[in-house]
């Protein structure tokens, strides 16, 4: 890459670490920002799709000319409209085909047809007026019962990847996967407490507060244009012009303000069937989901299904562990039991350990990814078990984690040996907090657990222009979805040695700047940043190359330090130093613009490991779970703005407080969902959390010239098994299906004192 | 070199564990194991990442590989 990104200890920062408000802060509190609701362009349409009422069903007919008379209506398409060029991708043929059914509907809620009307009454009253004739199917939405023989089979064409001999017949199994090392048996023999037991979790959604919504415009000319909520607008744009027969350059995507995203945007949902429609009109076509189509039609997270068996000696040396998983990706394959897989055992080094995963299609909607996909329910599985291994040892559930803990040079489950690693320096700092030195008092409990994740990087491209009065435009690719902009800023402050204010970063979109990937597995800071760091490097060079111009000596005689060039040698050592505003303003005359540039492949992402304490008071009346205190442990490599980080943490741990006590999917008997809406699918709220107390440990990341690690996802890992281990100390059940709900814990307690 | 494959990838036609290869960079690798191996393009199809030596790459084909390296083929992967 031409680009030395590895780790240099750097002590003194002037910029990087210090607390800097984020510079969208103000417009997105005062209303001003606009997100993907709020653009609007001349002669614009309202968009809606109308969705199958069935879990499973075929499309017999779809009569759309009522509709098309009614006055206003200005476009209706089907699948007829959005005619298959997915040559032989399956994964972009599964893409189009959940954007909009083909011939069969899939779930409850898949698109069925699309009207563009001059007004949303219009359109909601032509969407009554599509005259859709199916032909119910048997549906299957429990991922353990989609296994079963006796199944209705979703897909003909799915016969299951992994499994010797090869099967011959289509089930809902996609894939089955393996991993691991040494030999289980031997490992279990050698164990003097052997644990086994089932767990459940049920499904969630990233409950991002702003909905898909998206403004398209395709012009005759096949030129096109879209505004969008999105975590990856290029990707947007190359998925988009793939389905549609678009030249990617000639469709320019925009990145809207995003409000949320975890995953659940970096796929496209509503955003082909909009440009579609527009096409069809020759007008723009505004498509905004309501909640309940979020709900039912977005992608939330696998429920799963898993067995966990684990033994250990008595000195609590963990001597084998297996987990079998099931993991559901709704009515498309996955590899999302893989990724449970993967991520499983791989806080701790145990020499036997299996893990063999099943990825399931059930009628739900096409599952997407969420903050650090697939660990939480493996975490909870796992970090459950060793707390009832612990318990029969008689050791302390920390001390068990330390003593098995994985450090550099670990055989990682998935294969390979481990660089340097931190959730060694979080249990220990689990250990020593104060946190765990807190009282409790009657019905409350605490637990401890730990959670990975591999954190990614990926291409990305950013530039760096320099005005004449020395402020610095900084243009990056990767959507902010939690302060990049002004962390992004914050490193090249740094690196050009001049004031964080001197520095605007911006979001560019698809037409004025190279390929970005999209900003998922904790890759904003750690990509955008080395992208950044070059960048800055490359302006620099320019600097210097001015300055020489300037003074009328040669470019090796001249350093960049502290914001300014200096020249260096017996005979320049008395020039006065150039500042970065001195040489800019006379850059016209010097050569023209200052900029530095930079596109990467920013491999080499250091992963995030994570140990999290919770303390849960839980009524015996009700079963109600109330947290009152919780701390975060986490690995950062480097904090570039650690307000930022501790939000990271904070906001991960909340959404996994969710999920272990309040979130799921309820589906009925008849496959629908019955609860698409935040009332009865409910998120936590500020009132129903304490603080979430944070701390920031920093061990560098050795391929980053900062040394960051992503931290955006293995905050949610954690959460489920460490509410679980606090609600079985304080109540002595242990929950093992997920969410922990009052009812649930309530049986739980019931069942307990029934028993006893 | 050896190459050592993920359990989670089984070739039809080729070896589990590992195989070996002569490469500089990870593209050599992935040009050595598709002629000797045709199943193995529905593997990059589906996806694969190389550790060397702990580190993750998932893109960059044109990294070098040091001497004596741990390679490991493992499943590419993306996130939330």
């Amino acid at each position: 890459m031409g680009h030395d990104q590895k780790y240099v200890d750097k002590k003194n920062y002037e910029v990087v670490g210090t607390r800097f408000n984020r510079p969208d802060g103000i417009d997105k509190v005062t209303g001003k920002a606009r997100y993907g609701a709020d653009a609007s362009a001349p002669g614009q349409l309202v968009g809606r799709v109308l969705r199958s009422p069935h879990a499973h069903a075929s499309i017999l007919k779809i009569n759309v000319g009522k509709a098309e008379k009614l006055p206003g209506v200005k476009a209706i398409i089907t699948s007829a409209d959005l005619p298959d060029l997915t040559g032989q991708d399956q994964g972009l043929a599964d893409i189009l085909e959940n954007c909009m059914a083909r011939g069969r509907a899939l779930y409850d809620g898949h698109a069925v047809a699309a009207v563009a009307a001059v007004d949303e009454q219009t359109a909601a009253k032509a969407l009554k007026l599509i005259d859709v004739k199916y032909k119910k199917l048997p549906h299957v939405t429990d991922v353990d019962a989609a296994m079963c023989e006796s199944a209705p089979v979703i897909h003909d064409r799915i016969i299951t990847r992994g499994v010797e001999p090869k099967p011959t017949k289509p089930s809902n199994i996609a894939a089955r996967t393996q991993m691991g090392h040494g030999d289980v048996e031997a490992g279990f023999a050698e164990a003097d407490v052997v644990i086994e037991k089932s767990y459940k979790t049920e499904q969630t959604h990233q409950g991002y507060i702003e909905p898909h919504a998206c403004l398209a415009s395709v012009n005759p000319d096949g030129t096109a244009e879209l505004w969008v909520t999105t975590q990856g607008h290029f990707v947007f744009r190359n998925v988009c012009a793939s389905l549609l027969g678009l030249d990617i350059a000639k469709l320019k995507v925009t990145s809207s303000e995003i409000g949320g995203g975890f995953g659940g945007k970096t796929h496209v949902w509503v955003e082909p069937v909009a440009l579609a429609l527009s096409r069809k009109a020759n007008r723009p076509v505004k498509l905004v989901m309501g909640r309940d189509e979020v709900f039912r039609a977005t992608g939330p997270t696998s429920s799963t299904s898993i067995d966990v068996k684990m033994g250990a000696k008595k000195d609590g040396t963990i001597t084998a562990a297996v987990a079998e998983m099931r993991y559901q990706g709704g009515a498309f394959p996955g590899n999302w039991a893989m990724l449970g897989c993967m991520t499983a055992f791989a806080c701790y080094d145990i020499k036997n350990n299996q893990s063999i995963g099943w990825d399931v299609v059930v009628n739900r909607p096409k599952v997407a990814a969420y903050r650090a996909p697939s660990a939480p329910m493996a975490a909870f599985a796992v970090e459950s078990t060793i707390d009832e291994l612990a318990k029969e040892v008689g050791i302390a559930p920390i001390d068990m984690r330390l003593k098995n803990v994985a450090r550099e040079g670990t055989l990682a489950p998935y294969g390979p040996t481990y660089g340097p690693i931190g959730i060694e320096h979080t249990l220990k700092a689990v250990k020593d907090h104060p946190h765990m030195r807190a009282k409790l008092k009657k019905n409350q409990g605490r637990g401890v657990a730990c959670g990975f994740w591999f954190n990614i990087g990926g291409q990305t491209c950013t530039d760096l222009n320099i005005g004449v009065d020395g402020t610095v435009n900084l243009t990056l690719g990767t959507v902010d979805v939690g302060g990049s902009r002004s962390s992004m800023a914050m490193i090249a402050a740094e690196e050009l040695g001049i004031p964080y204010e001197q520095v605007r970063a911006n979001i560019a979109d698809t037409t004025s700047l190279g390929h970005n990937d999209m900003t998922e597995g904790s890759r904003g800071t750690f990509s955008s940043g080395m992208a950044t760091v070059f960048a800055a490097r490359d302006a620099i060079g320019v600097l210097k190359q001015r300055a020489a111009k300037m003074w009328g000596i040669t470019e090796e005689h001249v350093i960049w330090e502290n914001g300014q060039a200096i020249a260096t040698g017996d005979s320049h050592g008395n020039l006065p130093p150039l500042s970065l505003k001195e040489i800019a303003a006379k850059s016209g005359r010097t050569g023209g613009p200052i900029a530095g540039h930079n596109e990467v492949v920013a491999d080499g992402a250091g992963m995030g490991f994570a140990s999290h304490i919770c303390d849960v008071e839980v009524d015996p009346e009700t079963g109600r779970s109330t947290i009152i205190r919780y701390t975060v442990v986490q690995d950062a490599g480097k904090a570039i703005n650690p307000d930022y980080v501790e939000g990271q943490f904070q906001g991960g741990a909340t959404q996994g407080i969710g999920w272990a006590l309040n979130e799921e999917y309820i589906y009925g008997d008849d496959g629908r969902l019955q609860n698409p809406g935040f009332l009865d699918y409910r998120i936590p709220v500020c009132s129903d959390l304490p603080f979430i107390d944070t701390q920031i440990l920093e061990v560098p990341n050795p391929l980053h010239p900062y040394g960051i690690r992503g931290v955006g996802e293995t905050s949610i890992v954690p959460p489920l098994a460490a509410v679980g281990n606090a609600i079985a100390n304080a109540t002595g059940v242990r929950m093992s299906h997920a969410p922990m709900s009052p009812p649930r814990v309530l049986a739980a307690i019931d069942a307990l004192e029934y028993a006893s | 070199m050896r190459v050592s494959l993920s359990s989670s990838f089984k070739l039809d036609d080729g070896p589990g564990g590992s195989v070996s290869v002569h490469a500089e960079t990870i593209a050599d690798i992935m040009a050595s194991l598709t002629e000797r191996y045709p199943d193995f393009e529905q593997l990059l199809d589906r996806g694969v990442a190389v550790s060397i030596n702990g580190q993750i790459y998932r893109d960059d084909w044109t990294q070098p590989i040091p001497a004596d390296a741990e390679v490991f083929l493992i499943p590419r992967i993306e996130g939330g």
